[in-house]
């Protein structure tokens, strides 16, 4: 397969640095090289191809935007740009970094003990260990706040108890970052495998991220020492800072994808011929379907270009990363869907990637806030008035 | 050891090409490493790693070429020196390796090494002419190098599936074929790094210079059709076919 020459049809090239550039190119070879040729066959047999961890992380992509702890301390355009790299390999790939840096590594650096981020950070870092966020419950989805998870205190430590499920990473992860409900309020706290009275246990049946390990997590009278709570991660508000973190880079990953499947399509309309032996590239509803796509992802790599500039300039608030991640996934879904309409029969298959990334985004749409969710933050900044309820 | 890596920035491979002016349109243009040099610099990366010392990186170009310096440095170059020229491609062979010739002098290397030829000119000169003008032994088409004992054997690539194995002194010049090596990749801490590390710029206030040397026209190479039959029993058409296709189509 020749190497992926980038989708950018309005120059936004031009307004990338060197050290972006560079940075994109690092992320698109290793994609090309190492993470393509795996996942037909990893999202096939269900499997997350735990054997690139150690590769990421010695390339920097884990941690990628935080300072200090061995981490590479990129811009967040920088950032945003691994992440569009990753998920147009597969969202499986882009999540296990996503949850991995801005759900693990951010809270711990953000809200951890020195001596919390020192056990941690480094490993995490460097994939020695590997990290899960648990905020999700059987019973509370898009409105985390009625979680039952209870933490206890009970003589210089927590008894937690409840239930976490849909966690990515959740068996294979060393430690979990875990929210639950204390007589003050909800908080976080680190919890290490093999603790007794915590088990994780796999979700199987998925026809959505396939090659990405998605558990549940489980606490009966687990006791974990008084250290393990973060002590900065107080209220519910700290765990929606870390999903601020995450939204932004499924923001720029969804670009990835979509830019797959704009590509595959592209190609495929140019050699694929029906009537008079003419490519159906020649039809101008399928010259439509192109120009629909190209146009929303160049509008949506401007989105997500000043979204992370902002965000450079510490001026960019959760309710603009809720338009980009609402906006570019939508639009990325779209494409997958187009795009396999443009396939025709072939698009069905796992010969091309598009119907893999269409199944994924469909959870891209689905976690970190739902599709409607963000469409009720940006009308509560617009109009003031939270319609959650 | 000091290691110099000559490379060049050429327009990258899938780059859509318009002859215009006696080049291509250079508007329509993105630009890469030259393949060969890549590997060359992967080359000195190695041998520094194994020898110690120091991979410095030398380019000629105008601005854009300290992307590919940026690069080389983000890989694990110490240094670089960047021979400023708008035009470079203008230049002889001969011109080109006189520049980095009078940059290269002060540095004393151990070891020079640059890509067996450039994939957008292609003259295989370079190299060869940089050596005679810095007054080192060279050896060409490189496919393996091991220093031993102060000196260098060297394994050539020749035709046919031969190859030469050469023992050299040093200091000398290499020209490295594709492939000699696995490429890294810059690695994100790499290019963080890489921000501030020395690049020396060395202006060239000269023009071309070399009058028995000009570019005269750039063309496409020309498509065409043709049909051939191959007569004989189907065992002998069907060698004659491989043949071809080995040796005249080199698709396989
Ligand atoms: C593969 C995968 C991985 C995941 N990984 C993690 C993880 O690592 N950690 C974690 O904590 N969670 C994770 N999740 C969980 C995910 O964040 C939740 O699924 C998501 O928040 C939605 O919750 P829900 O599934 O309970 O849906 P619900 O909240 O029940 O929503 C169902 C539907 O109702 C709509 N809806 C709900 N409330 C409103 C409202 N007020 N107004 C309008 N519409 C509304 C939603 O938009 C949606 O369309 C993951 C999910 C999946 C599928």
């Amino acid at each position: 397969m020749p190497p992926f020459r980038g989708v950018d049809f309005l120059s936004v090239d031009s307004q990338f640095s060197e050290d972006e550039l560079l940075v994109r190119q690092t992320a698109r070879q290793f994609v090309d090289e190492r993470v393509i040729p795996l996942m037909r066959d990893s999202f096939r047999e269900g499997r997350f191809p735990s054997e690139l961890i150690g590769e990421m992380a010695r390339l920097g992509f884990l941690g990628a935007n935080l300072e200090g702890y061995g981490c590479a301390g990129m811009s967040s355009v920088e950032y945003g740009l691994i992440m569009q790299e990753l998920e147009r390999g597969d969202s499986g790939i882009r999540s296990f970094v996503s949850v991995q840096g801005a759900l693990v590594m951010y809270p711990i650096l953000t809200f951890g003990s020195e001596e919390q981020k020192q056990r941690w950070l480094p490993s995490l870092q460097s994939g020695k260990a590997v990290g899960c966020f648990g905020l999700t419950e059987p019973g509370f989805g898009s409105n985390p706040a009625g979680m039952r998870t209870t933490a206890k205190p009970d003589g210089g430590g927590w008894i937690l108890n409840g239930e976490k499920s849909w966690i990515t990473n959740g068996t294979m992860a060393d430690v979990a970052v875990v929210w639950a409900r204390t007589p003050e309020g909800i908080q976080g706290f680190l919890v290490e495998k093999g603790t007794p009275g915590y088990t994780s246990s796999d979700i199987h049946g998925k026809w959505s991220m396939r090659a990405s390990v998605t558990s549940s997590l489980a606490f009966a009278d687990c006791r974990i020492p008084e250290a393990s709570a973060l002590p900065g991660a107080k209220g519910l508000r700290a765990a929606l800072m870390c999903l601020t973190q995450a939204r932004y880079g499924i923001g720029w990953g969804v670009l990835g994808a979509a830019m797959d499947c704009f590509e595959t399509a592209r190609q495929y309309s140019l050699v694929r011929k029906q009537f008079d032996d003419r490519p159906i590239a020649s039809h101008q509803l399928v010259q439509e379907k192109l120009a629909w796509m190209i146009t929303e992802i160049s509008k949506g790599q401007l989105l997500a270009l000043h979204v992370g500039r902002l965000k450079d300039r510490g001026r960019a608030d959760h309710a603009h990363v809720s338009m980009l991640k609402r906006n570019n996934v939508a639009m990325a879904l779209e494409c997958a869907r187009l795009s396999r309409d443009l396939l025709g029969a072939n698009g069905i298959t796992d010969e091309y990637p598009v119907m893999r990334h269409l199944c994924n985004l469909e959870t891209v749409k689905t976690y970190e806030g739902t599709d409607h969710i963000h469409a009720l933050v940006i009308g509560e900044r617009v109009t003031g008035v939270a319609a959650y309820r | 050891m000091t290691i110099i890596v000559c490379i060049k920035q050429v327009p990258a491979r899938e780059s859509h090409l318009r002859p215009a002016g006696g080049w291509v349109e250079e508007a329509d243009l993105s630009y890469e490493i030259n393949e060969p040099d890549a590997f060359a610099l992967e080359e000195g990366l190695r041998l520094k790693e194994q020898h110690g010392g120091e991979t410095v990186v030398l380019s000629a170009g105008p601005a854009r070429v300290v992307q590919t310096i940026r690069e080389a440095l983000a890989k694990g170059a110490d240094r670089a020196i960047h021979l400023e020229h708008e035009n470079p491609r203008a230049f002889s062979p001969l011109e080109t390796a006189r520049f980095m010739a009078d940059a290269i002098a002060g540095e004393k290397p151990d070891l020079v090494l640059t890509g067996l030829q450039s994939d957008d000119l292609g003259y295989g000169h370079t190299g060869v002419i940089l050596a005679e003008l810095l007054g080192l032994p060279h050896a060409t088409i490189v496919m393996q190098v091991e220093v031993r004992d102060g000196a260098l054997r060297v394994k050539r690539e020749l035709e046919g599936g031969w190859f030469q194995h050469v023992e050299m002194p040093l200091p000398a010049l290499l020209t490295i074929q594709s492939g000699i090596g696995a490429l890294r990749y810059a690695t994100l801490m790499g290019i963080k790094k890489a921000r501030t590390k020395e690049i020396r710029r060395v202006p060239l206030e000269a023009g071309p210079g070399d009058a028995g040397f000009q570019v005269e026209r750039v063309s496409l190479p020309a498509r065409s059709k043709a049909t051939r039959l191959f007569d004989g029993s189907p065992q002998e058409a069907a060698a004659q076919l491989v043949e071809k296709l080995k040796f005249e189509a080199r698709v396989l």
